[in-house]
């Protein structure tokens, strides 16, 4: 039997578990923040700033996971 | 949008035909497409030239006909220009930070901006035929520049390296020192052993914080610029799978995406920078003070 190339399969899991954990955090977040802006639609502006803030750092999780799947020969 | 699907379509025809037909894969580095002496001129950095000869037209167009009372194109910017300062004063919570910060910040969002949408132009048909060992491949004049690693990653130590010298412009030397190597803590450490004893503990605690601190600076250049790369460079493949899977149609929501997703990155990326410089033009010894106080006064009420 020849050997199968398993390296694709690799990459895939990487960014594929890689991405669950930070998807859901995104989506927490993003939640959490339409609560606070149907709370109080006045604080929407002082909201999204710090939402996009924390979506960057759950998102950099994510690009930890892109990089190991880019690094993957 | 046309021209895109050319590329597409020779992304099918590949798995057909083999080697027999020209290529075009999406490389995670970027295509040298001239050479001037021994220095490779590839598409990025011929799509980040031309970003840079925009972004100088536009301010020269504006700054040579600026008026006291704005009409037009000038307005706009203007509108624009208020807009993020408000927006950028709501982050740092300082005027003075703002003002300095805000210039860079505002050309690294135009530069990054016009870099993503950039290479979502339907100019992507125009390039060069080369031969390579696997037969003729393909290779576009553009390419987003924040689709080549290099860029981001000077943009992201601009970002980290500036951030530390603005640091030590508004707290002084010692002090940015002293948020890395903490010297003050072992020094707290003889001084205050005899009032307290567990600054025994803490202030070793104290030190390491500082070391985590000065590997979090080398993570911060990592995620800034493998965010922006990552987010550019997988909408690049995204769109050429989606135009080899049905070609004009299915690319067309793709594409909104993808102008959203290069605005909203710029808007990241520079919005982190300011937060990065705000923070390291904070106090952090003031701050602590003011925290211990407050707790302090908070025993004080529980007591009474």
């Amino acid at each position: 039997m020849e050997p199968m190339n398993i390296a694709p399969l690799a990459k895939a899991l990487a960014i594929g578990l890689g991405a669950i954990g930070p998807g859901i955090g995104i989506g927490m977040i993003g939640s959490k923040a339409m609560e606070a802006i149907g709370r109080n639609p006045e604080a929407s502006g002082k909201v999204f700033v710090p939402m996009l803030i924390a979506s960057a750092f759950a998102e950099a999780i994510a690009i930890y996971a892109l990089v190991i799947a880019f690094s993957i020969k | 949008m046309a021209t895109n699907n050319l590329e597409h379509s020779e992304i099918t025809e590949v798995t057909t035909e083999a080697n027999e037909s020209v290529s075009h894969e999406a490389t995670l580095y970027a295509e040298p497409i001239a050479h001037i002496g021994s220095f490779e001129v590839t598409n990025s950095l011929f799509t980040t030239w031309l970003v840079v000869l925009v972004v100088l037209l536009i301010s020269l167009a504006i700054r040579l006909k600026i008026k006291q009372i704005p009409r037009g194109f000038q307005n706009f910017f203007e509108f624009v220009i208020e807009g993020a300062m408000n927006l950028a004063d709501s982050v740092t919570g300082n005027k003075k930070i703002t003002a300095k910060v805000f210039p860079l910040a505002f050309t690294i969002f135009l530069f990054v901006l016009i870099n993503n949408w950039f290479g979502i132009l339907p100019l992507g048909g125009f390039g060069i035929i080369e031969m390579t060992e696997h037969g003729k491949a393909f290779i576009p004049f553009i390419r987003s520049g924040t689709a080549d690693i290099n860029t981001t990653l000077a943009l992201g130590l601009v970002a980290v390296i500036g951030s530390n010298i603005f640091g030590i412009m508004s707290i002084g030397v010692w002090k940015m020192f002293n948020k890395y190597v903490n010297l003050k803590a072992f020094g707290e450490m003889i001084k205050k052993v005899r009032k307290e004893p567990a600054v025994l503990i803490s202030a070793p605690i104290m030190f390491f914080v500082g070391i985590l601190e000065l590997v979090g600076e080398f993570a911060k250049i990592a995620s800034l610029s493998f965010r922006l790369f990552g987010n550019v460079f997988a909408g690049e493949v995204l769109l050429m799978a989606m135009g080899a899977i049905l070609a004009y149609i299915l690319p067309l929501p793709f594409i909104g995406l993808e102008i959203f997703v290069g605005l909203i990155q710029a808007f990241i990326f520079s919005l982190l920078t300011l937060v990065y410089f705000t923070i390291a033009a904070t106090d952090h010894e003031a701050h602590d003070d003011k925290h211990t106080e407050h707790e302090h006064s908070k025993e004080v009420v529980h007591a009474t």
